[in-house]
């Protein structure tokens, strides 16, 4: 098990580090506690402000724990041109996944497209969508 | 036989993983490698040079017995043969991250070319070529380089900006999941021209796929840029830090608020610095000018937009994908001949170029050719020449609609216009669809745009007036 104590010695000696420790946090412990921003900017030399200020400005971080598997529908343009909005109340009829919008992950000439944790999806359809987010 | 694959992320979301071990299961070798760019057909399986599209794991043994019908010869396929690739010579052909590939198709011998003639010689070879940025703003590289050269500093930065947040838009992605030894070349050229000791990749979270084979590629090539050091720094889901000042601050660790120009950041930027920003396009191409010389790369495009561009085709289009091409082709040419029109099949509305701060453009206007310029004059955008193609079922009070949502979700809150400019639009624009006092409001609308217009610090706020009154100029039917 990694600790945030393992995490801010690793990037110790970066320029900038604030964001890799955020992500790194993040991935570790699925949010940015107020704990644990209290401990990054104790290591950096930061106030608490100063952390939470950069925490809340991304769209990446959380800072409550989310315990449904997050799935990520791309409403940009490209993606809406191809018909992501006719699937918006097939993803917004379940409560099992938290679906989140995002907006475009280079998928545009196949979309509708989503990212659920690393993996990408494309070409969905109502049938397709509603078997990937019975599957996460 | 030889079976290649792409392990491009598309194609992967498009199934190429599956498709790949169905071959390998059935006692193939598969090879994989970066994409063609032709989406529509992905997954495109290779056989020796002859590909079969949109494959499915249940066809490999008729592939592999040659009993499926094929698309023919890829290289000669009329989309690849109408291109002039120049940054994407690479695509299909070659494992990303493969130095064995690199170094048998011209790798590297940019870099030996510059360290040959010297920085200054590099820098003129730039300016010769008449590279503009790709990231948008379309500014000389060459000039930007000669600054940070002549800046006097102990440390200096080479910055990639690999935010690629613009709908439409997946060049960049391409690049680094196809070709990451390439751009890494051109951020050493770039290293040594300009006398910077390191290099930030910024690559955006929305791409994991990019992220990985960049760190691959940077750890296997390390030796041979040696003594420039190039970084990956993960973007966290704030599209404006694409704008290079709010990367600059975001790389710092600081939140991506947009810092008013001068200080220029080719004087002070990253860490006060003098620092080159440049889009992975702009930077990818570096290689092959050093290689062949400015002039050729030069020899490409139409007046003042020089070289090539890789266009990408996206949206409701029947052949989505990368087309690389000299500047100078039109619209028409780009949606319709290449791009076949819609996937729908229904007829074209209208295209958005350049992202969500990019204009609507209708097919009356297709004549338009593909020039910095000529865009300009015509309030439309190039930017990183993504085009969304739109059949006739769009909305453009919605698309109107959502140019104003987007900005005020992405706005980094430090202009008064664009924060609160943008949500007023969006309530506005709620107002015309409901369609309450429409024509007081639709004046309102316009008010708020030229506010905007002229009082945000940076693009986002400044530039998203043109998607909403382009789709009002031009459809005014959807508000009314
Ligand atoms: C809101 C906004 C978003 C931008 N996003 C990007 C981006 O994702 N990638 C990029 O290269 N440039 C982006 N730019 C342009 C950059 O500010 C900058 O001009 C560019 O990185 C310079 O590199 P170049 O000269 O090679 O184009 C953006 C600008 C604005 C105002
Ligand atoms: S225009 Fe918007 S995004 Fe740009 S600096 Fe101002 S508030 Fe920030
Ligand atoms: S717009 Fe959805 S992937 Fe780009």
């Amino acid at each position: 098990m990694i600790s945030l104590a393992d995490i801010l010695a690793e990037h110790a000696e970066r320029e900038g580090p604030l964001l890799p420790i955020l992500h790194d946090v993040q991935k570790m412990f699925g949010h940015v506690s107020e704990e644990a921003m209290r401990e990054i900017a104790h290591a950096l030399n930061l106030t608490r402000a100063e952390v939470y200020g950069v925490v809340s400005f991304y769209h990446d971080f959380r800072t409550e724990v989310e315990t449904r598997p997050v799935f990520k529908l791309c409403r940009a343009e490209a993606c809406k041109a191809r018909g992501v909005e006719a699937l918006v109340p097939v993803a917004e009829g379940q409560t099992r996944v938290k679906v989140e919008p995002i907006y475009c992950l280079g998928l545009c000439s196949v979309g509708p497209a989503a990212l659920v944790g690393e993996t990408v999806h494309a070409r969905l359809d109502s049938a397709r969508l509603t078997a990937l987010l019975a599957s996460v | 036989m030889k079976i290649r694959i792409s392990d491009d992320a598309l194609a992967i979301a498009c199934g190429a993983d599956t498709v790949a071990r169905a071959f390998i299961q059935a006692g193939a070798e598969v090879e994989r490698v970066s994409s063609w760019g032709m989406h529509w057909l992905e997954p495109l399986v290779d056989v020796d040079g002859t590909g079969y599209a949109n494959v499915t794991a249940d066809q490999v043994r008729a592939i592999m017995a040659g009993t499926t019908e094929s698309i023919g010869s890829i290289a000669e396929h009329p989309f690849i043969t109408r291109q002039s690739r120049l940054t994407f010579a690479r695509a299909g052909k070659t494992r990303p991250t493969s130095l064995d590939d690199y170094y048998a198709s011209e790798g590297w011998l940019g870099l030996a070319k510059a360290q040959a003639i010297g920085a200054e010689a590099t820098i003129e070879t730039v300016l010769a070529s008449g590279l503009r940025g790709r990231g948008g703003a379309g500014f000389p590289a060459g000039i930007k380089w000669k600054t940070v050269a002549s800046a006097q500093a102990a440390t200096k930065y080479i910055v990639c900006n690999a935010d690629e947040g613009d709908s439409a838009t997946f060049a960049d992605r391409m690049v680094m999941e196809g070709d990451p030894f390439m751009l890494i070349e051109g951020m050493a050229i770039a290293g040594f021209a300009v006398g910077a000791q390191k290099g930030y990749v910024y690559i955006r979270s929305e791409y994991p796929h990019a992220i990985a084979k960049m760190e691959t590629a940077i750890a296997a090539c390390a030796h041979l840029i040696a003594p420039f050091i190039v970084e990956v720094r993960v973007g966290a889901g704030a599209y404006v830090c694409g704008e290079e000042t709010s990367l600059l601050n975001s790389l710092e660790g600081k939140r991506g608020e947009v810092r008013a120009k001068p200080p220029l950041p080719a004087l002070e930027g990253l860490f006060g610095k003098p620092t080159v920003v440049n889009n992975v396009l702009t930077l990818a191409a570096i290689p092959w000018i050093l290689t062949h010389g400015g002039e050729a790369y030069a020899s490409y495009g139409m007046g003042r937009s020089k070289g090539t561009m890789p266009v990408q085709l996206a949206g409701n289009v029947k052949h989505g994908g990368l087309f690389e091409i000299g500047f100078g082709i039109t619209l028409g040419e780009l949606v319709n001949d290449i791009g076949g029109g819609t996937d729908s099949g229904r007829p074209v509305r209208c295209v958005q170029v350049g992202g969500p701060l990019g204009a609507y453009i209708p097919p009356s206007r297709f004549d338009l050719p593909f020039d910095y310029e000529a865009f300009a004059a015509a309030d439309a955008l190039i930017g990183h020449a993504g085009i969304t193609v739109f059949d006739d079922t769009v909305d453009m009070a919605q698309m109107a609609r959502f140019a104003m949502e987007f900005c005020a979700v992405e706005s980094c809150g430090k202009c008064t216009p664009c924060r609160l400019g943008s949500t007023r639009g969006v309530e506005t624009l709620d107002q015309i669809i409901a369609g309450k006092n429409v024509e007081a409001n639709l004046a309102l609308l316009a008010d708020l745009s030229e506010t905007m217009k002229f009082g945000s610090l940076c693009a986002l706020g400044g530039f998203t007036p043109y998607p909403v009154m382009s789709a009002i100029t031009h459809f005014p039917e959807d508000f009314r």
